[in-house]
């Protein structure tokens, strides 16, 4: 076991402040400090996240996807690019670039639905299905316009 | 400071977010929804401390990271002190001309839940707001423990059940009001201190942004609404945030200079608290007929607090 925690430690080069042992979690005694990237990190704030240099320490390079029964699907076509998914998906999932709402990171989307319910588009432009169905079924799904009820 | 542009959601969106997903916050929590917010808010170097609490767990699961900037964790109670010292170092630092990047612009933020900012932490928050120094202090209001199982804090409202405040035959719930934490910050003579919410993307914003651009300590408390101990369903987390501000259950104003008081938001209707109420589980109880006074006592005390706002508004003291 200890073993076993030592080689995961030693894997992902985690050391003990102030000296070089390696150590599992339930060991540290005086702290922990973690590197989010790779080097310079300076520029991060101007920089995507597929331009950056994440370090193995950065939880962007985990997965919750296991998290997840249903999934957000993303239909293009209906889309405004209002951002409202993307201000407030709670697992920055939504995958924005240059005002454009692309689509869902799956490795992060814990698969909440407040996208869905933040969508203002007739119909959605997000919508859940089962975590198994593939992107044609889903679209070849899709629901028409819905006429305002009075 | 490089405040970033919140004209519009699609400006806000061009922004790189700092805060990384596969953190361990419940599906649906707004705590993250905030702090994500606050780092879109600014392109400056950000030098975070947290409190223990769900936020703090779930962001440094070791050996995981999601904070794309300097973070610190040291116990339950003094993400204000630590960062008190952080800011105090830089500013020395900055006098004598030692630091690596001397025209670095910085920004000092300390995040806390309720628990730890009401309750555990509230003298050490006193102390460095107190102190003066120069940083934004960001309550995540869900109004329990959530981390530890769902306690009352004493930002618990009345009539709530929680584990520790339980709902029965002999009980309503929690039997005490919220306590007034902006006005106790106000108190402090801080130069901003605000209520705010996150379904108000941008009002968040902007207050978030008068925090940073402001020197010296500020407080702000913000709604976050805890799908789990609320018991609600974690796709609801922004309807309900739009129910807690549509009820002035959650009042969005700011305070500048400990009297200058400005509301926020006002809803075009406003609504029966019982929509908010009925909403989450933690409340299901005060729907029996001989918990109504409960209901009417939660009203009441809404009624007059916004009554009081609205003349501290006009009256500029
Ligand atoms: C001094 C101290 N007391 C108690 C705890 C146990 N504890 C850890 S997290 C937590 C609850 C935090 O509640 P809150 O501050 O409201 O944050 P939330 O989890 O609700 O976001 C408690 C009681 C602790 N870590 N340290
Ligand atoms: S389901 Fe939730 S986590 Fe997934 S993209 Fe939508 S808001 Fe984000
Ligand atoms: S909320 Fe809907 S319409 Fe708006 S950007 Fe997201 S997917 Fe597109
Ligand atoms: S218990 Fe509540 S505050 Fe904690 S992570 Fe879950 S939803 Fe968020
Ligand atoms: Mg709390």
């Amino acid at each position: 076991m200890q073993d076993l925690k030592l080689k995961a430690a030693e894997k992902r080069g985690i050391h003990q402040l102030g000296g070089d042992e390696l150590v599992g979690w339930d060991e540290v005694t005086q702290g922990i400090i973690l590197t989010s990237f790779e080097g310079d990190a300076s520029d991060i704030v101007h920089k995507k996240a597929e331009e950056r240099n994440y370090s193995d320490f950065n939880s962007y390079t985990a997965t919750v996807a296991s998290w997840r029964v249903k999934k957000p699907v993303f239909n293009i076509d209906v889309c405004i690019d209002c951002q409202n998914c993307w201000v407030w998906c709670p697992d920055t999932s939504i995958i924005s670039r240059d005002k454009q709402m692309l689509g869902i990171d799956y490795d992060h989307c814990k698969g909440c639905e407040v996208c869905v319910e933040v969508c203002p588009t007739n119909p959605k432009s997000l919508l859940m299905f089962g975590e198994q169905e593939d992107l044609e079924t889903a679209l070849s799904q899709w629901p028409e316009k819905k006429k305002k009820e009075k | 400071m490089a405040i970033t542009s919140i004209k519009n959601l699609k400006e806000f969106s061009t922004n790189n977010d700092r805060f990384e997903g596969a953190h361990t916050l419940c599906p649906g929590c707004a705590h993250s929804m905030i702090v994500r917010e606050l780092m879109n808010c600014t392109d400056d170097n950000l030098v975070i401390a947290s409190n223990t609490g769900c936020l703090e767990v779930s962001t440094a699961v070791y050996p995981f990271t999601s904070w794309d900037t300097s973070w610190i964790h040291i116990g339950f109670e003094n993400a204000a002190t630590a960062v008190s010292g952080a800011e105090a170092m830089f500013k020395a630092r900055k006098k004598k001309g030692t630091l690596k990047d001397n025209d670095a612009s910085v920004k000092f933020v300390a995040f806390g839940g309720d628990g730890s900012t009401y309750d555990i932490g509230f003298q050490w928050l006193s102390g460095a707001m107190e102190r003066g120094h120069d940083f934004t202090y960001i309550c995540l209001d869900n109004e329990n423990y959530a981390n530890t199982g769902g306690q009352r804090s004493s930002a618990t409202p009345i009539g709530a059940h929680t584990s520790t405040a339980q709902a029965g035959t002999h009980s309503y719930g929690k039997k005490q009001k919220k306590k007034d934490i902006v006005a106790i910050m106000a108190a402090h003579d801080a130069p901003y201190v605000a209520q705010l919410a996150p379904n108000k993307w941008k009002s968040m914003a902007k207050g978030f942004q008068k925090a940073l651009e402001t020197e010296g300590p500020c407080f702000i408390n913000t709604v976050s609404p805890c799908c789990t101990e609320w018991k609600f369903d974690p796709k609801d987390t922004i309807n309900i945030t739009d129910l807690a501000t549509d009820t002035l259950m959650f009042p969005i104003y700011e305070i500048i200079n400990g009297h200058e008081l400005n509301i926020l938001y006002r809803p075009k209707n406003v609504l029966p608290v019982e929509e908010y109420l009925a909403a989450q589980g933690r409340y299901k109880h005060l729907f029996k007929p001989e918990n109504k006074h409960v209901i009417e006592e939660i009203q009441k005390n809404i009624n007059e607090y916004w009554e009081m706002l609205q003349r501290r508004e006009e009256a500029r003291v």
